[in-house]
């Protein structure tokens, strides 16, 4: 289950960070501002939704990379390793959908 | 036998360091970059303040360091994609070269743009 979600998830994010990689060499060439990134994002239905889901591929990528170098490389196992990469699923989510909403609204 | 030296010495090895090392700090960069973006829910001004603040040389040099450290992910990830989903063929083995050419490439962009 596990292994299919970090695939899946990092299929989908092969295609964001593409997006992403983009956006950002072009976005640099005249330096960031913020009025220049908010003037994109603000009120773009098509950013939000990109950005909500990144941030979903991202929360389900990051913390099972995670968990298979705490498992691999300190041997760590069990229900606790699971409960902190639960925490750490929610946190990434909840913290990366407020920062899209933050540069949408 | 020790096979220990050898097998750390083959490339795929290599990428296997890159991709775990980037994933580990891109994973702890995530929460900072996502505090920030949410500064913009509260004020704009503080959001300002820390695109001024990223202008320094050292922060450029470190936000390069980043991209690279993306482009290496996704490039090595792409690779692991291929490997796993796709049938075996010879140019399989050139992929290695192609994700750090891609990433290097990706990183100069950005260097480039950016400075």
């Amino acid at each position: 289950m596990l292994w299919i979600a970090q695939r899946a998830s990092a299929a989908v994010l092969a295609l964001c960070v593409i997006v992403h990689l983009i956006t950002i060499i072009y976005a640099v060439r005249n330096g960031l501002s913020a009025a220049g990134i908010l003037e994109r994002t603000r009120g773009n239905y098509g950013w939000f939704v990109f950005y909500a889901v990144f941030v979903a591929a991202i929360a389900v990528h990051a913390p099972i990379g995670l968990r298979n170098i705490l498992s691999e490389m300190l041997g760590w196992r069990g229900a606790a390793l699971n409960l902190l990469v639960l925490v750490l699923a929610i946190a990434l989510a909840l913290s990366g959908w407020r920062a899209a909403f933050a540069v949408f609204t | 036998m020790n096979n220990d030296f050898r097998a750390r010495s083959h490339p795929a090895y290599w990428a296997f360091i890159v991709h775990r090392v980037s994933g580990l700090l891109l994973a702890v960069f995530l929460p900072f970059h996502f505090w920030v973006l949410g500064q913009a829910l509260r004020n704009t001004a503080a959001l300002e303040g820390f695109l001024r603040w990223s202008e320094q040389p050292l922060v450029k040099f470190a936000e390069t360091g980043l991209i690279l450290l993306l482009a290496a992910h996704l490039a090595g990830g792409v690779r692991l994609l291929m490997l796993e989903f796709l049938a075996w063929r010879d140019w399989h083995k050139t992929l290695l070269a192609v994700a750090a050419g891609v990433s290097l490439a990706i990183g100069l962009a950005f260097a480039l743009n950016v400075v």
